[in-house]
């Protein structure tokens, strides 16, 4: 099955799949049944990082690279002249089950183009996952994309052999898509997304009354968002993530700094370099919201419609309410301590755990992690009796953590550093 | 001020910990007994390891301790630091004399790196989880050489069983020289001359290894590569995820 060919293939595809960003193989506890192929972690496990530091968890590949769809940011649209090709589902089970084997991955993230029909596109998809399922007994991770389009029916299907299903919003706000991938519109996209939550739910519901009823998608749903590619601001963005997280029950919303691959497109803004800030500030946001019990509003708001590409979310947050500050460690309940720039969740957890065998100092604090430097401002403890934000002024301190990072960027172009 | 002289295994510490009681000693180190030198400055106490009193230790510390907290003593031993034994006796003693419990009073500097040694250790055992790389053998065993940071091969055993349980393997560590071998029914330790395993390549010879082997290497290399964004080669953080000290066993960056 596998031969000189299929290296070629795999070039194609996997060039094609990799401007998905999502590579998450968490979420899901599916075991290794009757002496199988594999299982599915909860937490996850990445097994490589390429040369741009993303992590490597999941074969992401395209089934196929052609497409009828002509959206304007996309590698893949119908009218790029660039080599095309497809996998038979064969190849593919073949592919990640020797991967699989050699630990080099997770498990499988299937994405294709719309080739004929959405359904038809998407059964090819579905039969991938069934027959590793079923013919080979594998029970390591699939993701699957959801293609827009796809009737309920088939999604459903593909719930069924997944651990988790996605559908790309790509472009943050309605008008803009339409302007970039005329064949799509938000109803196509979102009404799969419901259809999946419902699934979830419903799924959630069977498995309470009986242990065996089969999964549905047991890892979620995540979409992707695409950054810098129209004018949307990081409200609108971080808004439509929140909702999203609250009201779809996204497990992951993912942003991607836009990379122009259609340069010839006049649609799309020239950008020398992808925005790799904006991107490292969203997910930050993004963390906040997640879990550090921030409202999207806390973030940004209609005074503050953009993150602050200088500090991060926290830290501007903190500057911009003064008032609250500063907290004190051995008084303040856990959700006021999460919001103590240079004091993350583990941290604060080891914080409240402390207090109940007496006062917290600050040579403690440093020992248990916390960023001392940035949080001193921002806390009282024990003993401490630095100057706080209330005597330097927000101003003050603004100028005083640009600076710190100013003098560290010398050696460091690039925009991604690690969350908090 | 003792030396204690055991076998380096946990019971014997247990043991020893239960003598340190019995006898009133104040242990200044332990050492394995071929590490003792009788120069040291100190009296010689060698343990002999005894499974009745590293038993009792033990339930001691199930009374004071949830079953996470002895969890992570024994996972902190696996670090093998030089002065692990007198971090957990240190430990071991406060728990012990505590009326109540004092596991989570992070506070405490001998609580805290109890918590931060087991993180540690945990960290690596979750690298051996993520970069170890199986090659198919023409015996058809899939093997795997590494030589962990701390000695969490045996953390990791449960892992690869219920992943892998179709396809025999080993996992082998090169640098304490035993390992693991699965034969499709049961997990036992093994090891073996280790004149077989190459010093700079970390593995067996090429000629131990299948022909579709080297191509599944070849398509996993060609992937590995091709999913790389140019516009966002970033090598110090790529670095930073990807420690050098691993390369060596990965086969994508052969």
């Amino acid at each position: 099955m596998i031969n000189d060919g299929t290296l070629e293939k795999l070039k194609i595809l996997a060039g094609a799949a990799k401007y998905d960003v999502s590579c998450a193989s968490s979420g899901s506890n599916r075991p290794n049944t009757g002496k199988g192929i594999g299982n599915a972690s909860p937490w996850g496990i990445c097994h490589s990082f390429t040369e741009d530091g993303r992590c490597v968890s999941l074969l992401k590949i395209m089934l196929t690279n052609y497409c009828q769809y002509d959206c304007a940011y996309c590698i893949n649209r119908r009218s790029n002249d660039i080599p095309r090709t497809a996998f038979s589902p064969a190849e593919i089970v073949e592919l990640t089950i020797e991967f699989y084997r050699r630990n080099y991955i997770e498990g499988l993230f299937l994405s294709s183009g719309v080739v004929k029909t959405p359904n038809h596109t998407m059964q090819m998809l579905t039969k991938v996952a069934q027959d590793l399922r079923t013919i080979h007994n594998y029970n390591g991770y699939i993701h699957l994309k959801s293609i827009p389009g796809a009737s309920p029916e088939m999604i459903r299907e593909a719930g069924l052999y997944a651990d988790r299903l996605s559908v790309n919003i790509e472009i943050p706000t309605e008008q803009n898509l339409k302007l970039l991938a005329p064949e799509k519109d938000y109803p196509g996209i979102l009404q799969p997304m419901g259809i999946i939550r419902q699934g979830i739910l419903e799924n959630k519901e069977n498995r309470r009354k009986y242990r065996n009823a089969p999964r549905f998608a047991p890892a979620g749903q995540s979409t992707q968002l695409i950054i810098g590619a129209t004018a949307d601001n990081d409200s609108q963005i971080l808004t439509l993530a929140s909702s999203l997280y609250r009201q779809q029950n996204l497990k992951r919303v993912y942003y991607s700094g836009f990379i122009p691959v259609n340069s010839y497109d006049k649609r799309l803004p020239m950008l020398v370099q992808p925005p790799l800030i904006r991107e490292n500030r969203l997910y930050q946001a993004d963390w906040l919201m997640r879990f550090y019990h921030f409202k999207v509003e806390e973030i940004v708001n209609d005074n503050h419609p953009d993150l602050d590409l200088e500090l991060d979310p926290k830290l501007s947050y903190a500057l911009r309410n003064p008032w609250m500050f500063p907290i004190d460690i051995n008084k303040a309940d856990y959700e006021l301590i999460l919001r103590i720039p240079g004091i993350g969740v583990k941290s604060a957890q080891l914080i409240i755990a402390a207090r109940n065998f007496g006062r917290v100092n600050s040579g403690q604090l440093l020992k248990m992690g916390v960023v001392l430097k940035r949080a001193k401002y921002f806390l009282t403890c024990n003993e401490l009796s630095s100057p706080t934000i209330n005597e330097i002024r927000p101003e003050g301190l603004r100028r005083l953590f640009t600076e710190q990072t100013k003098g560290k960027k010398k050696d460091r172009n690039y925009g991604q550093l690690k969350l908090f | 001020m003792n030396i204690i002289t055991y076998d380096k295994t946990f019971e014997g510490f247990l043991t020893a910990v239960f003598d340190c009681y019995d006898k009133k000693l104040t242990p200044i180190t332990f050492v394995g007994f071929t590490e003792f030198q009788s120069i040291l400055f100190g009296k010689e106490h060698p343990v002999i390891t005894d499974a009745f009193k590293a038993d009792r230790v033990w339930k001691g510390l199930h009374k004071k301790l949830s079953d996470t907290g002895c969890k992570m003593l024994a996972i902190d031993f696996l670090s093998e630091l030089p002065d692990v034994e007198l971090i957990l006796y240190r430990y071991i003693r406060k728990v012990l004399e505590s009326n109540v419990s004092i596991e989570t009073n992070f506070g405490d500097s001998c609580v805290l790196e109890i918590y931060q040694l087991f993180k540690k250790v945990s960290r690596e055992t979750e690298r051996v989880r993520m970069f170890v790389r199986f090659q198919k053998t023409i015996d058809n065993i899939y093997f795997a050489s590494f030589d962990p940071q701390y000695n969490v091969l045996p953390l990791t055993v449960h892992h690869f069983e219920s992943r892998f349980a179709d396809q025999s393997w080993i996992i082998y560590d090169t640098n304490r020289k035993y390992g693991f071998y699965y034969d499709l029914k049961s997990v036992n330790e093994i090891s073996f001359d280790s004149s077989k395993i190459h010093p700079v390549t970390g593995t067996l010879d090429q000629s131990a290894f299948t022909e579709d082997e080297k191509l599944f290497q070849k398509l996993w290399k060609t992937y590995f590569k091709e999913i790389e964004i140019k516009e966002r080669h970033n090598p110090s953080l790529h670095k930073r995820l990807l420690p050098k000290r691993y390369w060596k066993y990965l086969t994508e960056k052969q």
